[in-house]
């Protein structure tokens, strides 16, 4: 299950917004071991795509080494898709790398609506989990 | 001295767990077949018959080697390299 605060879930979906029609991504960092995301970071898609996302490398390596330096991790990675569903897509499934990470997708196809959901996927296999949004941690 | 290699979770199952080894070789592609003796299957999941796969990010002292010169890229002794797993998909 993933717990995340109402206004972390606000600023995926401002973001994915934004970028809309192409895709956005980005993560939130938490600390290290705790399950928990506190700190938002919104990465720029390399690939400026409305179809494909990719973290800047450089970029990346900073972002992951600032983590490192704070003994935090990545505890949700999310991107949108812009068009479909979302549900991971088969590049989603065979280049996910994180095996401690929560997937996050927002699907931005509805201007109204906003789909919302959060997956494991660890050696290709892809599950759905329940998303619990909080106003704050307790 | 050596060259200090950071290991991303995903290949710590590689390297007992640890976050960090040590290799050596003159270039990108002489430090990882050095890393495979020790750590066999590392380098298989670094480099393909086409050599860097496109989805890992190999820095050398911060730049991306893409930008150097890929598996090619000339390494001394002291030097820091970093793998990520690249952040991708569709």
């Amino acid at each position: 299950m993933l717990t995340i605060e109402r206004a972390l879930v606000d600023l995926i979906v401002a973001h994915a917004r934004a970028d809309h029609p192409d895709e956005a991504c980005g993560v939130i960092a938490g600390p290290a071991g705790s399950d928990r995301p506190v700190r938002h970071i919104a990465m720029a898609n390399a690939e400026r795509s409305p179809t494909f996302y990719r973290f800047d490398s450089q970029e990346q390596l900073k972002v992951w080494r600032e983590m490192d330096d704070r003994d935090e991790e990545p505890v949700v990675i999310y991107h949108s898709h812009t068009a479909t569903e979302a549900y991971p897509s088969r590049t989603d499934v065979s280049y996910a790398a994180e095996p401690n990470a929560h997937y996050v997708l927002v699907s931005t196809r509805d201007a109204d609506d906003v789909e919302f959901r959060s997956y494991r996927i660890l050696d290709g296999e892809v599950t759905e989990e329940e998303v619990t949004v909080v106003d704050a941690y307790a | 001295m050596a060259i200090e290699v950071r290991i991303p979770t995903i290949l710590r199952n590689l390297t007992d767990g640890a976050k960090a080894v040590e290799g050596k070789g003159g270039t990108l592609d002489e430090l990882f077949a050095d890393l495979d003796v020790r750590h066999p299957g590392l380098r298989a999941r670094l480099v393909d018959d086409k050599g860097l796969r496109k989805f890992v990010n190999v820095y050398l002292n911060d730049e991306d080697v893409r930008f150097l010169g890929g598996l090619d890229t000339a390494l001394s002794d002291g030097d820091n390299v970093t793998i990520l797993p690249a952040v991708a998909g569709g």
